[in-house]
This record gives C-alpha cells, structure tokens and sequence, in this order.
C-alpha cells in the first residue's frame, strides 16, 4: 500500500494540518514506508480475536452529579491568544 | 551531594549537614555549568529555592517524607501550575500551565523541590529526543550520542546529576530507552498505577508516567509518591499502593525468569547481547532459575503500535487549535486558515507525520483494516504475555538492540528509529510494568537491561533490580566530566 | 404542497432528538449546567480542552439513559461504549466530541403516537449518551465569531428514531410525545427556548408504491413544534418540485430559516464528513448490571400512556380531558391532589382545571408548579360549588380574587357577600317586585314569546348580585308567570 501526493494532501486538510508544498513528498515517502510496515498485520490471522481497547479489563467509573468548579475564567483565558468580552474569538463562523 | 541517594540526602538534610537549600542551590550551579546538554526547557530557580526554604522549615517541624527538600526534575510534559509546559514544542511554547499534574501535585505536596522542566521529543513523538523543538539533548556519555527518547532531557539530568531523580513518561518505550542510553534506573509502572491527568496525552491507551533515578532504590522513592488512584483519571486504577521501599531486600532465590527467544534474535548489536547475558548470569548467581519463553508475535508490535499511537495522537492533538491557548499564526484569513497555519506551524515533523499517520488509519474505509486490526493484534500480543508470565515471575531482555545513536544519525529515517523500539513497544501496548536497569557497557555506551513484570508488580521489579544493583556497581558510574 | 401531485408522493421522515440531561453537573466534568451564565464562566478546564485535561463520566447522565431506555422498554446495553467524533468547530474545544457510535447506551425501543384517532408505533433506533458542543455568537467582533464555551460539555441524550413517520404531522405528534416522556421521567427540562430539547430532521420523499427510500437531507437544529412541521413541509415541498422538474435531491445538510421559512444548503458543513470515529481511550466501556436496571425500574413514575387510560378509567373523564391533565407529570399531580382533597366530583376538577386555571396559567405564561392558586385553595372553592353555597358563576369571580390574593375561597365569599341566597322568600320578593315594574314584558311572554324568560331571569340574578340560586330561580318564575 503507498499513498500519491494528493492522498497526502487529502489526510492533511482532514487533519488541518498545514504542510509545505516541497515537503509532500517526503511525507508520502515517510507515510507509505509506515504502510509498508502494516502488510505484516495484515498476513496474521487474527479471525475471534477480540480487538483490544485498552489495557486493563474493567468498566467506566461514575462520578457523583456535584457541581465542583468554580468559575475560572480570568485565568483560562489569561493565556488564551484572542478574548473580547469574555470570549474567544475566532475568524467569522459562517454556516 | 550530587552523588547521594535519596536516602542519603534525607539523612542529611535531617541531620543537618546540609540544607535544602544548600542541596538546591548546588544542583542549580550544575545545571548552568552543564548547560550545553540542553536537559532543560526552564529552570525554575526562584520557584526551587523557595520551595527548599519552605522543605527547610517542614524538616524542623519534622514534618516530612522521604522526599521533602530533595531536588527533582519534572518532564516537561507535565502540566505545572504557573510554569511554562511546553511539552517540547513551539505549540505551547507561550503555554503557562492554569493547573498541575496530579503527579505534579503529589510531588510538590511530598515536598520535593522542582528545579526545572526537562527537554523530550516534541509531544513525547521520538526515540532520540531530536525532535524537540527546542533542540537535541546530549548524551553525558558521549555528547554526539543521543540520550534516547521521548524522555531524553530526564535521563540525560540524572545521568549527569543535575538532579537527584526525575519524571518521565513512557508511551512506547520513553523511560526505559533514554534510562538505558543515559545508564539510569528508570520504571514504566503498570497502565492505570499513575495518574495521567495534568499529564499532556500523546496516546492515551499507552502513557505512563514513571520514576527515573540512578538506582531502584530511589526510583521506589519517588514511585511511592506519584502513584496511587486519581478520581481524575478514568483509566486510574483504584488499588492500594504497596509500600515498595519494605519489598527492596527481599531475596531472589527460586525467582524464574523468562527469556523470550524473539528478544535475542537478529537484529541485536553482539555487544549488547554479551551485557545482557551477563547480567542474567549475575541473576543466576543470586538464586534465579531462567527458562526460554516464546512471543510469537513481537515483531507485529510495531506496526500495531504505528497504527495505535498515532490514531490516539491525532485526535489528542486537535485540540491544539489556536484558539484557547498555545500558539496561533498570524492574521488568520478565515477559520480553516487558522487551524491548518496554527497547527502547520505550531507542530513539528515528526509530529505531523504521526497525525496524518492517524488520520489515515481512523478515516473512512481503513478503519478495519488498520485501526481494528491493530487493536486485535494488540491482544494476541497481550495474550503472549500473559502466557509467558503464567510460567515464570519476570521476562527479561535487552531495552534497545544497540547502544545510543549519534546525534543527525537516524532523524532523517524515521522507519529504522520506529524499529529500534521493537523491545519496549509491546509492553506498552500490554500495559504491563518494566524497568531498565543499568547492565554495564558496549562501545563505551551503558546498555539496559529490562525486566518486564506481571500487572502491578512495580514491588517485585524494584525488589529484583535493587537486589541486583547491591550485587553490581553499574548504576553508580558517572559520565567523564560529570563527577 | 397544494399544487403538486401530492397523491403520488409519500413523506419519509426520520427524527434525531438532542435533549439536554437536567443533571447539574456536566458529562465529564464538574462545572455547572445551568443557562445562562456569563460567557465562559462554566467552562472549566475540561471543557475547554486544556492540555493534559480528562474526562470522568457523571453517573446521573447515565442513570437517566438508563430512565429513557426503560420507559420505551428499549434494550439496555450491558456494555456501552464512548467514542470521539472528530472534526473541526470553533465551539468543539477538543476538536472531537465525546459521543457514542456503535455501541450506545439504549438500543432498539419504541413510542405509540396518537394522530386524527389513530394510534401510530414508531420505532426508535436508539438513544446515546454525548456532550454538547458552546456556541458561535455572530453579533460583529470586528468582522470576527465570539465563542462562549458554558455549553460544552452538557450532556445530551439524542434519540434516534427510525424513519417510519409519514407526514410532518406525524413528526410533530412524535416529537411532542417525546417532549412529554422526558419531562415525565425528569431527565430534560424540555425547554426549547433554551435549546434543552431541539430536533435535526431527515426528510426524503418517494414515489407511492416505492419500497426503495429516497436520498434524504438533513434538516438541522429546528427548536419548536411549529417549525419542525413548517420545515419539514417545506423541504418535502421543495424536494418533490426538485424532482418533479426532473432534479435530484443530494444528500446534504440544510438549515431552516424560520424567518423566511425555508431551508438553505449549509455549505460549510458539508465538505469532509468523514468523523473518524473511534473508542475514546480516555473513557473505559460502561457498564449496566440487571441490578442497576431493576434500581432504576423501580424509580420510573407512571408513563403518560398509562396515566391517560387510567384517568378515563378511574375518574370517569373523557377523552380530551385525559390528553390535557397527563400532558405533564405536575398538572396530573395537582388533578389528582385536588379531587382528594375537595371530595368533589372529578369531572368538576378536571373541568375547573382544563377550563379556568389551564387558561389563566398560559395567559400568565406560566406552569402549574408555579399557579398561584395550589390544590388546597381550589378544593375549597370547589367545595363551595359543590355545596351550592355559590354557583358556578360567582365561582369564577371568587376564582379571580383568589388568583390575586391570598385568600382562601371562604374568605372571600365571606368579605364580598357572594353566599348564594336560596332562601325562597327572599327571592320570590324580588320576582314579585320585577313582574310589577315591568308589565310590557309580562304581556309578550304570556303571548308566546319564551325568550322573554330569560330576560326575568337576568334581571332577578342583576337585583341580587348574582347571589341567587339559579335553579330556584327558574322554578319560581315559571310558577309567578303562569
């Protein structure tokens, strides 16, 4: 399995990832060596098997319905790149 | 002072021999004399030393743990409150932390005192610590080597004793590694044993935090205090945390131990082959009985890993998006323009690289075939294991197949530093506990030993490598010019 | 739809419910749920989508799944399973949103609707648990989107059902019963204003006859019954014209305009739909034991189904008195309590409270948890009714005071004199005194003209302040006329 340049770019906007121009390629090279390496899976049976999510075999803990934070506001977004009025703000969102 | 154990220094700082602000400041002036190893992205100066004048006063009370007034190092991919973290990348370089790890907090609570936040590969993403965005950390070893990766900056500031111990993490081998290349003890505890909140997710079915140290000994010091259940943390597991110091001297007679033939195969550097053995017979010296097991399906670790981490990844990373924190490119045109500079400039290669790597995986129409298939192989994997370990106590191996790399050397072939990681990732990817342990040298370099556990047996692993390391003197070497 | 062939068409509608769980806390994290609140005030760290930041999933979210799942005698997932949704919003912190995809929490059930007399079962496919997302605020920032995050993270359940509705009016009746059960069972306070219950629709038409569905647009976010129908009519219209003119319909996502009463391509949420969804590593699989199940049967009130049939049945009430009191759990409550508590009839207490309070209460705009008037001061005046100590005229005035008072019933037909007076001797002076004063009137009725009777009636009633008994007024009339 390789992947073309447009594969690439096609991955890179789903990601919203700004790549450069001249280093498509090497992505594509770097991306299709990594698929190379995946073939392997793919020539083991692995038909029953379970897949496996996460490490240990137990169930979600529940958390008490209790409000516990406190408004945080000033310092959230003291470090936030853009605020007016308590918000952020983005370029224009349009639907 | 530098060369004392935890234990040491905290007599000392009870006996009064010196203080923790003494201790401190000494541990300051060797960072800045060993400044161009480039283990840390801050040093917390004023922040440490009056931390150390606060632990001086806890000891007068006598109010204190074993780590009260004694210099640590955290990783800089935990999150700390009013403190730059970064987790190495130009993303968060602006990134003051409104909150501390969970690890962070127990820390600070214990007493210890920060000096600093140690340079990794860019969000954990990397085997040589080369992909940090602020620069290649050295290896005190051999300052053209790399210390090993993500957790280069902790192992290579304990190695040359810029501080007494440090945090790391391990998602696919980031403490055992560089605690291998830099001849440190370093533990990658059990998936669940230490809270990963606070702790900046790369995948998150694999992260572990963990103690790197100079020796067990120490590394059950610092273990103590960070792990243990967080109600923050779903995947936190809620067990009682044994007391590890009271395990360390039980003795090894009778302990099996399991050689997985598939560690020894091609692809192991001769030289570090020969260390290994050798350790294993020191082993066998102390009572141990060694028995061959088999994990058919290792060498599949690695795409399962390739597949895994990096879908984890790029959803992980979305939300470094410019908008509430971190960095944001200048004069956004529109919001898909701000997304994709924000982010295009914000992250660097290697991470690029395992984001789309993700993306591709989960999108439409190779869900099964990469994501679901790896996810099955990561059973088998785990299933290997478990049979394993159902016959003897502990698996031991090589934590790399060579020794520490040159600088430059393999950062232009990302799929050979993915391979050098065939030791480490399957345990990762089972969840289990293991430790590298410093076995002695090939071509100058340290080499690790690893010894992997059964779930939750940090106790058993600590006690086996503490025993070996009142047997040997491998983990007390220190780097040329770093004494 | 007037001028199309619509005898050829058929409506096929799908409907997605979000409804916000009234928890008071967040899905995954402590901050408060409540509406509004300053602008990020009630986004915490978690919601945000800070670096290193995890989810804890709230108990109560899944409890009232659970709740749903069990009035619509759904199966209940033993496991269930949380997923990332990925994709790109400003109002999406984390740029995935926590939901669940192949394994959610409520699968198959159903919900019988009740439309012209029949009764409808629609099937429901499924109910997940997920977060909401904040919103975009689009007033001008110097050209720029203000996004206020308190809503992230609230959780949601949305209700998948099957596409078996086959006019908007169905849709509506369908999304109403729904609207009832949730504020029945206490999960979601129903309010749309709010945006605590909103409604995406899939509408697609075929030709009649047609097994095969049409392609379907999604028509998103509508937040009132008489938009969705409006919507739902108007796209349908749309598509069959589309068709009709030899078109085709995409698949595509379009948003109502309530103001022009239409529906628009949203473009922008369009493009790449591709969600990535997998496991959220960050959340284990949740599990529901047969004993949590039976805990929270045990805790399920009556459902308004068989409430309705057991009103008719036990207090004898007709239909659409039935339908009014069982429209919410509170108005049935207060029914009930006020016919225990004035002994009266209950047809006089469901009449009184469809008739007079349901009238007053919407006028005011508000619910019956918030009537001035409770249960016990209206048995009291019920209980004047019943024992003629007032009629049913006077009734209403005292009613009236009462609503804006204090007072009980006694009170005030005590302080205003409004006791009904049936002592014969008393209103047979004023009969006497109106035949006299009013001879002409006398005349034509004793010609033949009924109506004039009424007239004597009015005027007694009007010299005795309304305060006469009525039916002791007719009978001496009739008698005095003859």
């Amino acid at each position: 399995m390789t992947l073309t340049a447009d594969d690439v770019k096609k991955i890179a906007h789903l990601a919203r990832l700004g790549i450069n121009q001249q280093n498509i390629a090497s992505y594509t090279k770097d991306l299709s060596g990594m698929l190379q390496l995946m073939t392997q899976m793919s020539e083991t049976n692995t038909d029953g098997v379970l897949p496996m999510a996460h490490p240990m075999d137990q169930t979600q803990r529940l958390r008490a319905d209790e409000v516990t934070e406190n408004n945080n506001r000033n310092n959230f977004q003291a470090i936030a790149p853009q605020i007016e009025d308590g918000l952020y703000l983005v370029p224009k969102v349009i639907e | 002072m530098h060369t004392k154990s935890i234990k040491e220094l905290a007599e000392g700082l009870r006996s009064g021999e010196f203080s923790s602000v003494e201790l401190t400041q000494s541990f300051l002036t060797r960072i800045k004399q060993h400044q161009s190893l480039n283990c840390f992205i801050s040093v917390t100066e004023d922040l440490a030393l009056h931390a150390a004048k606060q632990a001086d006063g806890r000891i007068a009370k006598g109010d204190t743990s074993l780590l009260t007034g004694i210099p640590i190092a955290q990783k800089d991919i935990f999150c700390t409150q009013g403190v730059k973290t970064t987790c190495g990348s130009k993303m968060l370089d602006n990134f003051v932390a409104p909150y501390n790890a969970t690890v962070v907090e127990k820390l600070n609570a214990a007493g210890a005192v920060m000096l600093g936040k140690l340079n990794m590969d860019e969000f954990a993403m990397g085997s040589s610590n080369e992909t940090s965005y602020y620069g290649a950390v050295r290896n005190p070893w051999q300052t053209d080597s790399v210390p090993g990766g993500s957790s280069g900056g902790s192992a290579a500031a304990v190695a040359a004793r810029l501080a007494v111990c440090a945090t790391g993490t391990d998602t696919g081998g980031s403490i055992r590694q560089p605690a291998a290349h830099c001849g440190i003890t370093g533990l990658k505890p059990t998936y669940g044993r230490v809270s990963r909140y606070g702790m900046i997710a790369y995948a998150s079915s694999l992260d572990q935090g963990g103690p790197m140290a100079r020796s067990a000994a120490d590394c059950a010091v610092l273990l103590q205090t960070m792990a243990g259940f967080d109600g923050k943390d779903s995947t936190s597991v809620d067990l009682p945390v044994p007391d590890y110091q009271a395990g360390l001297n039980a003795n090894l007679n009778g302990l099996k131990i399991g050689l997985p033939k598939e560690f020894f195969g091609d692809g192991l550097n001769s030289n570090v082959a020969a260390v290994i053995e050798l350790a294993i017979k020191e082993y066998q010296k102390l009572g141990a009985t060694v028995k061959e097991v088999s994990m058919p399906n290792l060498k599949l670790a690695i795409p399962a890993y390739y597949v895994i981490a990096p879908a984890e990844c790029s959803a992980n990373l979305s939300r470094f998006d410019g908008v509430r924190f971190g960095y944001r490119c200048a004069n956004p045109q529109d919001l898909t323009d701000l997304y994709t500079r924000s982010r295009g400039e914000g992250f660097g290669k290697e991470v690029k690289r395992r984001i789309l790597m993700g993306t591709y995986a989960l999108s439409a129409g190779y869900y099964d075939a990469y994501y679901i298939k790896a996810q099955k192989i990561r059973r088998l994997i785990s299933e290997d294991f478990k049979k394993s370990l159902a016959d003897v106590d502990v698996i031991m191996g090589p934590v790399t197949p060579s020794t520490a790399f040159g600088i430059g050397e393999k950062i232009g072939n990302p799929i050979e530093m993915y391979l050098s990681d065939i030791y480490t990732i399957a345990i990762n990817l089972a969840g289990l506990p293991a430790m590298s342990i410093p076995a002695g040298f090939a071509e100058g370099k340290p080499v690790g030993l690893q010894v992997i556990g059964n779930y939750f047996a940090e106790d058993k692993l600590l006690n086996i490598a503490h025993q070996y390391q009142q047997a040997t003197d491998w983990h007390q070497q220190i780097p040329k010019g770093f004494e | 739809m007037g001028h199309h062939q619509e005898h050829e068409w058929e409506t096929v509608i799908g409907l997605e419910i979000h409804t916000q769980l009234a928890t008071q806390s967040k899905i995954f994290s402590g901050a408060a749920t409540a509406y509004g609140a300053e602008p990020n005030t009630q986004a915490c760290a978690v919601d945000l989508g800070l670096p290193g930041v995890l989810p804890v999933l709230n108990g109560q979210a899944v409890s009232m799944a659970v709740k749903f799942g069990l009035a619509i005698e759904a199966e209940i997932a033993p496991h269930s399973v949380f997923a990332r949704k990925n994709y790109f919003y400003p109002d999406l912190p984390k740029g995935y949103q926590i939901s669940q995809f192949e394994l959610p929490i409520v699968g198959k059930g159903h919900l019988d609707i009740d439309v012209d007399g029949t009764t409808k079962r629609i099937g429901i496919t499924r109910a997940h648990l997920e977060e909401d997302a904040g919103k975009s605020l689009h007033e001008s920032f110097h050209g720029m989107s203000g996004i206020d995050l308190n809503r992230a993270g609230t959780p949601l359940l949305e209700i998948v059902s099957e596409p078996e509705m086959r006019s908007a009016k169905e849709a509506v009746a369908y999304m109403r019963k729904i609207h009832e059960l949730v504020r029945y069972l206490g999960i979601c306070d129903g309010n749309m204003q709010e945006g605590s219950f909103r409604c995406d629709a899939n509408v697609s038409v075929r030709p009649k006859g047609q097994e095969e569905f049409g392609t379907r647009a999604e028509i998103k976010n509508i937040n009132s019954f008489k938009f969705v129908e409006k919507a739902i009519n108007h796209e349908v219209e749309r598509q069959i014209e589309l068709i009709e003119n030899g078109g085709k319909v995409v698949q595509e996502t379009r948003l109502y305009d309530a103001n022009k009463d239409e529906t628009r391509s949203m473009r922008s949420k369009e493009e790449a739909n591709d969600y990535r969804y997998f496991p959220d590593p960050d959340l284990l699989p949740v599990h529901i034991s047969e004993e949590f199940k039976e805990q929270i049967k045990g805790q399920l009130p009556e459902l308004p189904d068989a409430k309705k049939l057991r009103f008719k049945g036990q207090y004898q009430l007709d239909d659409e008195n039935a339908v009014i009191l069982t429209a919410s759990r509170q108005l049935a409550d207060y029914f009930e309590a006020l016919v225990k508590e004035s002994t009266c009839e209950a047809k006089l207490c469901a009449n009184w409270i469809t008739g007079d309070l349901v009238a007053v209460l919407n006028k005011a705009d508000l619910d019956i948890t918030q009537s001035p008037v409770n249960y016990q001061r209206l048995a009291g005046l019920l209980l004047r009714i019943s024992d003629d100590t007032i009629s049913g005229k006077i009734a209403k005035q005292v009613f009236e005071a009462m609503w804006n008072s204090t007072a009980t019933a006694d009170d005030i037909i005590a302080e205003k004199g409004l006791k009904q007076i049936t002592d014969t001797g008393a209103i047979e002076a004023i009969i006497d005194k109106i035949i006299a004063d009013n001879p002409d009137q006398v005349e034509q009725y004793l010609s033949g003209k009924d109506k004039v009777f009424g007239f004597f009636v009015g005027q007694v009633m009007k010299d005795m302040q309304g305060k006469a008994n009525p039916a002791e007024v007719n009978k001496m009339l009739k008698i005095k006329l003859k």
